[in-house]
């Protein structure tokens, strides 16, 4: 016998197979439906270790016992939507290799005209699009030389899937200890049934040089119905993360629930900027993404930083509350969002300041834009505890209304256990004024541009905050977004 | 042909149908400086308004023609790219929306209704210095938001930057030299001054002969009660001066 002990419990694990396990190895799309088989099929396909296979099936159980209790099934105010038949869904569909058209032509041209303006490559078009592409030679080195570099400092940026392999102690130790798969329920279907996902370390004493995009990552297989990311900084290290796109983004799966978990360990700082824009359906809203993350960052050492800026322009609904912990003493936690929503979407976002360590200190910035008939939640909370002396948040929540038949709403919660803590909340709504459109047509700017430029100057603020050129990108967006959505 | 025709121009404030203008006449020629002198609330505003297209204002009677056209069809923005300029009474501030953005906006669509290219950012900025140098102000200021924080001065000098870079056919100037200092009224005359050309005209709106020792009116008109009442050379801005508005009234009554 030369099976090693990880194989032998691979074996022991893959022989449950004959048993209720029916399914094709081959087939690129499980069944539908939520059970034990399709969690072994996942990681079977993904030929993962018996730790990562032993992980999801406790998720796995966690989520199912929530799924047959109606009533911890998670329900939001805010949020109105048809509860969910997660039997009804299939979780697993191989990395579509093949391409959806053979040219260009082939696209909706309305995606194409949204690319055109956005300034998209016609190279990077037909990959977002799903249009076959020639190897181009160009990205392929650049690629190379972008991972050289990243591997001479030490820093490991791959796929979730490939840190699982080769970097298994680093996952092991780290996942799910920012969210927990009992975490809420789509934490634990993601920590069941994910796909892929990101994995980023930086070595102690290491500032990344460039910032680190998903979309340069290295076999990217697009971006999944259920992607995890896994971010470490070491000891004073320093990192700008970009995720997501403003190409829009349709899929045919509704249900996205990804998962991201951050550690800043001692003085080190991580920047999280993501613009989201998956497809919000039709104008009845109908085949829209509904898109239920868990974003968490752990300010485990003293003096460690971490700040998410968001923009977030797509989905149906969106049920997302990027959050801090702030452990270590004079640790810093950040929550800059512009949230945009326009038609029948529905979105639901806002953050979690956790202060334990001493001299924390958190800021909240929050912009909501509604137009339509669209609604528009901030929901937020400061907790200070007991032994969080001198912790200090600044919370300012600002909505902006297009129209009167849309809502903005604030659910500013506030729990302070620690009297020397110092916490100010502040909030505004303001819509678009008439004085404010006559002055930029007094100056030859028509009604929609003078919207446009309005609007965009009150997200300016956290626009601002994104790395360069993402926020050009963003500004294009968010203009291209606005365009007929007012009146 | 004359670059603006008011005939027996009726208005009143939407809402509330509150009459304010009853019956404004006034013809202006191309190159010349109009002044409008009168006491408060006697509509001088809802006229520079009416004539930028101001939605809150109904005419009920009369008609504008400008450059011959009929200039209260035109939406305010049309109105803006044809050539007309008004100075705010009172600025408003667009909250996060940078004076160059805005104005590269505002001169882009202008220029596009000319049938101009865009223009380059290099050249775009030097424009915008060249003609902030015209009032003195500081390039710094192009980074602000608009009008937010402004000054009272610096929100008027900042009125005839955008006239300056907007090169208008018929400027109106509500009450542009309120609020500004002895040398910064000097400044803005000397801007609108130099902007003085064959081709363009201006309506001054004001309460002080002091502005028109700087920049000299061709013809002042008094405006009492929504109608102009009274018109003359320079010379009336200093009787008005002097004796304040009561005996024109008394005139107006007699008449
Ligand atoms: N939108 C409005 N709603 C209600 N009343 C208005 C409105 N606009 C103007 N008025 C009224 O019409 C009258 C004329 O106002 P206007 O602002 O034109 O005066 P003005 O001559 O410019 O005065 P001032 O010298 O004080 O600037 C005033 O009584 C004013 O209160
Ligand atoms: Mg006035």
């Amino acid at each position: 016998m030369s099976q090693t002990g990880t194989d032998y419990l691979h074996a022991v694990a893959a022989s449950d197979y004959k048993y209720g396990f029916v399914t094709d190895i081959e087939a690129d799309t499980a069944p539908k439906g939520f059970n034990e088989d399709v969690i072994r099929l996942i990681s079977a396909k993904k030929e993962e270790p018996e730790w990562m296979l032993a992980w999801r099936l406790k998720a796995f159980r966690y989520a199912l016992s929530l799924i047959e209790d109606k009533s911890r099934y998670p329900r939001w105010a805010h949020l109105t939507y048809p509860d969910i038949d997660f039997q009804d869904i299939s979780y697993y569909s191989a990395p579509n290799k093949k391409p959806k058209y053979e040219s260009l032509d082939e696209v909706d041209p309305k995606l194409l005209e949204t690319f055109e303006r956005l300034g998209i490559s016609l190279e990077e078009q037909k990959r977002l699009a799903g249009v076959a592409v020639d190897v181009v030679m160009d990205s392929v080195s650049v690629h190379t030389t972008f991972k050289e570099q990243l591997a001479e400092l030490g820093i490991i940026f791959c796929s979730f899937g490939e840190a699982v392999q080769n970097h298994p102690e680093l996952v092991q130790k780290y996942m799910g200890s920012v969210v927990p798969y009992t975490d809420n329920f789509y934490a634990a279907l993601n920590s069941a049934v994910f796909s892929d996902g990101s994995f980023c370390y930086i070595p102690k004493g290491v500032r990344c040089p460039m910032e680190l995009s998903t979309y340069f990552r290295i076999n990217q297989a697009g971006t999944g119905q259920f992607e995890r990311t896994l971010i470490i900084a070491e000891e004073g290290s320093y990192v700008s993360y970009l995720e997501g796109c403003t190409a829009p983004m349709r899929d045919e799966n509704q249900l996205h629930a990804a998962v991201v978990e951050i550690i800043a360990h001692k003085d080190a700082e991580v920047k999280y900027s993501t613009i989201q824009n998956w497809y919000p359906g039709d104008a009845e809203g109908r085949g829209g993404v509904y898109n239920f993350v868990t974003k968490r960052g752990l300010c485990e050492g003293d003096g460690s930083k971490i700040s998410w800026t968001q923009l977030e322009t797509g989905s149906a609904i969106t049920w997302k509350y990027p959050s801090v912990i702030l452990k270590g003493d004079h640790s810093v936690g950040e929550f800059y969002s512009v949230a945009f929503t326009k038609g029948r979407q529905q979105a639901d976002t806002g953050t979690k300041m956790i202060h334990i360590g001493k001299h924390t200190k958190s800021t909240i910035i929050s912009k909501g834009i509604s137009a339509g008939q669209s609604q528009n939640s901030y929901r937020g909370l400061v907790k200070i505890n007991k032994n969080a002396h001198h912790a200090r948040n600044f919370s300012q929540c600002d909505s902006m209304l297009l129209g009167d038949r849309c809502g903005a709403h604030t659910f500013p919660y506030i729990e302070i256990n620690n009297h020397t803590a110092q916490v100010e909340h502040e909030a505004t709504t303001t819509k678009v004024g008439e004085d404010q459109i006559f002055y930029c047509n007094q100056r030859g700017i028509s009604e929609e541009d003078a919207i446009k430029l309005i609007v965009s100057g009150f997200a300016q603020e956290i626009l601002a905050k994104l790395p360069m050129e993402f926020a050009v990108e963003a500004r294009k967006l968010l203009s291209i977004e606005l365009e007929g959505s007012v009146g | 042909m004359a670059l603006l025709d008011i005939k027996n121009l009726h208005a009143r404030v939407e809402e509330t149908g509150m009459n304010i203008l009853k019956g404004v006449n006034l013809t202006i020629n191309p190159g010349e400086v109009h002044a409008i002198m009168g006491p408060n609330g006697s509509g001088k505003s809802t006229l520079a308004s009416v004539l930028a297209g101001r939605e809150d204002y109904e005419v009920t009677e009369g008609e504008v023609l400008y450059k011959g056209q009929d200039l209260l069809e035109m939406e305010p923005d049309e109105r803006a790219r044809e050539g007309v300029f008004l100075a705010f009474q009172y600025p408003v501030a667009l909250p996060g929306v940078s004076m160059s953005n805005f104005l590269k906006q505002a001169v882009n669509s202008m220029r596009e209704h000319r049938g101009l290219d865009e223009l380059s950012a290099g050249d775009f900025l030097k424009l915008m210095r060249e003609k902030a140098q015209l009032v003195h102000l500081d390039p710094s200021f192009l980074r602000r938001a608009v009008n937010e924080g402004f000054s009272g001065g610096e929100k008027k000098r900042n009125e005839i930057f955008q006239m300056a870079m907007l090169d208008p056919t018929l400027a109106i100037l509500d009450e542009t030299d309120s609020g500004l200092d002895i040398d910064a009224l000097r400044i803005v005359a000397d801007g609108v001054n130099k902007m003085r050309a064959p081709d363009r005209a201006f309506l001054v709106i004001t309460h002080y002969q002091r502005l028109l020792d700087y920049i000299v009116p061709d013809i002042v008109h008094v405006m009492v009660d929504g109608r102009i009442v009274k018109s003359g050379d320079k010379t009336l801005a200093l009787e008005l001066e002097e004796k304040g508005y009561d005996w024109i009234r008394e005139e107006t009554v007699a008449a």
